[in-house]
């Protein structure tokens, strides 16, 4: 990512949320849960076993989602629940039972698109709040008051806003805002795409979404293709959202809520992300006239970057360079290796447990949210009985290795690529 | 009161209109740019009135199209043009953000509203909803299928809103794609100014044999499905429903081809209406169509008999 030459206007808005913003982070599943929450999110959005967008994901069950909201407890974060389908008249039986044990279960709120999910919710779980998702595409505070007026306390705003919309909807309603800041997005507006029930008879708005728009294109004008095999293919894949270097202006503007992309994505990636964020909003509340932008925090997110990143539509519409035209490359030199779960003071021995394939001088790092952070080679290892190892190829497995300083569990672990 | 249903058409100029309003239409969708999303063609608000002038004498109805999803500034203008639409006398407003009914609420509040999301109207209780908030009709995804569709309308009080013929829109971004790809390959402007007739359209490796047209406006960039739905052979399906409006989508279509459509659904709604039970779909309508189809697009039945997953 470069670093952009700012030129946009300061806008000033007023955030319901006084003390902080809130970090909210996806969660596909117990385990990630438990990390964004670990990490510093504030709240974690998950799936559960129907009504939401990513039907491939490992979605919660009722059982998960109460253990999902003790752990949050004590850290004082929510879990919110994605019901973020346009239903099918078939969907509508059950939902009254789904948002029942989902407001039993603890979760705080949901993040709904379709009317009929909204108006049961009200209805039938009045303790679960209603946020509206950004799959209503909402652009105007005309829609928004809409919705305030509708009863909901919050609106996921579309990606398709920029600072400037964002500060004429706070100007106008009072309402909590949330908006994307960082992930994935679909190139199309949310919900305005049927290019999977196209292309593969799945319905995109109930879930089965394969990313169609990332796929490679001829475009052809009269019939004739304008350009050849070789050069580089049509696409509407755009780079990933990440708007680290503009937080002081999403502080500034009134927003809410932000929310980061990826249900489907890593811990190593979920995790990373969340401290990056909660390290740079802590940073600036300590002291918003000093605060800059540290470069270990913009080398932090690559390591966890998929794709290119950009600022999405908060500057302006995207352009050429917002879009994937060429073979992806993994810009990060840095892969996830393993996760602590404890520490020996007395040995200086860390308790490791492997999340792929690390070995004897490889250079590894660690990561943590409370400080944790400093780099090494792997000097000493052994398996949980103390025998030597060369190297750590067992999934799952638990290996001491020496670290350089006292390191925490759930610390991240992670090594150098390439081949020494 | 008896059953009836409206066929209605799109119109890309006024003397489509006209032609159309002979061949049987019964009403049209109609507006600029600026409101409404992948029109036929650009009706500024004086055109409206002429259509208004030509339509009302013979009992067709005139639909204004603000069926865009609105930034901050259309939404505010949107006030006036909701007001001006109204004196106009235009006899419904097509619409998908909430921000029209706010504006309908205060400037046309007797007006007809019909509830249009695209892909996202999709079941009954939404209908509903939309219906207890003023919503006169609900115009029902193309991506359902027919037991959806005979549901639906029978478990709302809205009239409802299918389409029958034509193609229809698959993915809509307000990037400007085709554009950027152009200045990728550091061609910019190798195409003439943005225009939906161009004759561009795309093709995915795996399925050579479906050309899917793209264009740009001032919207942003539309893709547009590779086949056209015909559901001129089981449209008796549609009318045995109840269905109140039957839609004949004429974007990126000749005037002719249109006339040609309109007056074979024309017949056999007339033919339906006549006697619906000694109703015979009859193999003339559907090749008077069949014979100026363009031969890259096929004529399906979307997805009205298709199963989906997810």
């Amino acid at each position: 990512m470069t670093t952009i030459e700012k030129t946009t206007p300061r806008y000033q808005g007023k955030r319901n949320r006084l003390d902080k913003p809130e970090l909210l982070a996806p969660a596909g599943n117990l385990e990630k849960l438990k990390f964004a929450i670990h990490y510093g999110a504030d709240a974690v959005y998950i799936g559960g076993q129907k009504y939401g967008l990513r039907s491939n994901a490992d979605n919660f069950s009722f059982e998960e989602m109460k253990e999902g909201v003790e752990f949050a407890k004590r850290y004082g974060a929510k879990v919110f629940v994605a019901t973020n389908i346009y239903a099918h008249n078939e969907d509508v039986d059950g939902l009254e039972d789904y948002l029942r044990a989902l407001e039993n279960a603890g979760i705080a709120a949901i993040i709904a698109a379709d009317p009929v999910i909204i108006e049961t919710a009200q209805r039938v779980a009045p303790k679960l709040e209603v946020h509206l998702s950004t799959q209503q595409s909402t652009l105007n505070w005309q829609a928004v008051q809409f919705w305030k007026d509708e009863g909901l306390p919050r609106v996921v705003l579309a990606r398709e806003t920029s600072f400037k919309d964002i500060a004429e909807i706070k100007k106008h309603v009072d309402i909590e805002i949330e908006a994307f800041i960082h992930g994935a997005m679909c190139s199309s507006f949310s919900g305005r795409c049927v290019l999977s029930n196209h292309f593969t008879d799945r319905d995109s708005n109930r879930g089965g979404c394969c990313q169609s728009c990332r796929w490679k294109y001829d475009l052809f004008v009269d019939d004739m293709p304008m350009y050849s095999d070789e050069e580089d293919k049509f696409t509407m894949g755009s780079k990933d959202l990440c708007m680290i270097e503009y937080l002081p202006e999403l502080i500034e503007v009134g927003v809410d809520s932000f929310k980061i992309e990826g249900r489907m994505k890593s811990i190593h990636y979920v995790a990373t992300v969340v401290n990056v964020y909660r390290q740079a909003i802590d940073a600036y509340f300590e002291n918003p006239e000093q605060f800059e932008l540290k470069q270990e925090w913009i080398e932090e997110i690559n390591k966890a970057a998929n794709r290119p990143l950009n600022t999405g539509f908060f500057l302006d519409t995207p352009g050429t360079e917002d879009h994937i035209y060429e073979p992806e490359e993994k810009a990060a030199p840095y892969d996830f290796a393993g996760i602590v779960v404890d520490y020996d003071p007395k040995t200086s021995f860390a308790t490791v447990q492997q999340r792929n394939h690390f070995k004897l001088g490889q250079e590894i790092e660690f990561v943590g949210p409370e400080g944790t952070f400093f780099k090494q080679t792997v000097t000493e290892m052994t398996d949980i009985d103390g025998l030597a190892l060369e190297a750590a190829k067992h999934p799952l497995q638990l290996i001491r290795i020496r670290a350089l300083k006292p390191v925490k569990p759930m610390d991240m672990m992670r090594k150098k690529l390439g081949r020494k | 009161m008896a059953y009836k249903p409206e066929l209605l058409a799109t119109a890309a100029s006024i003397e489509e209109l006209e032609k159309l309003i002979a061949a049987g239409a019964d009403a049209f969708v109609i507006g600029e740019a600026r409101y409404g999303t992948r029109l036929a063609g650009e009706f500024n608000i004086q055109m409206i009135k002429e259509a208004i002038h030509l339509a009302k004498p013979k009992g067709v109805k005139i639909y204004a199209a603000l069926n865009n999803l609105m930034d901050n500034e259309a939404a505010e203008s949107l006030h006036t043009y909701v007001a001006s639409l109204a004196e106009a006398g235009v006899d419904a407003l097509v619409f998908g953000d909430p921000a029209v009914l706010m504006a309908a609420r205060t400037h046309a509040p007797d007006m007809a509203l019909h509830w249009n999301a695209e892909m996202t109207s999709t079941n009954y209780v939404t209908a509903n909803y939309w219906g207890r908030r003023g919503a006169t009709r609900y115009v029902l995804a193309r991506e359902l299928n027919m037991e959806q569709v005979v549901e639906t309308t029978a478990s709302t009080e809205l009239e409802v809103q299918v389409q029958v013929h034509g193609m229809t829109n698959i993915y809509h971004s307000k990037r400007s794609l085709v554009e950027n790809y152009l200045e990728h390959q550091s061609e910019p402007g190798r195409l003439p100014q943005k225009d939906k007739n161009r004759g561009l359209y795309v093709m995915e490796a795996e399925r050579q044999d479906e050309r899917y047209p793209i264009y740009e406006d001032l919207n942003g960039t539309h893709i547009m499905s590779s086949d056209d739905i015909c559901m001129l052979e089981n449209l008796h399906e549609l009318m045995e429903a109840g269905v109140g409006s039957l839609k004949i989508e004429g974007i990126m279509k000749s005037i002719a081809y249109n006339e040609t459509v309109v007056r074979s659904y024309r017949q056999a709604i007339d033919a339906y209406l006549a006697d619906p039970a000694a109703y015979e779909f009859r193999e003339e309508w559907l090749e008077a169509i069949g014979q100026i189809q363009d031969p890259n697009r096929e004529l399906s039945y979307g997805f009205f008999y298709k199963e989906q997953v997810y």
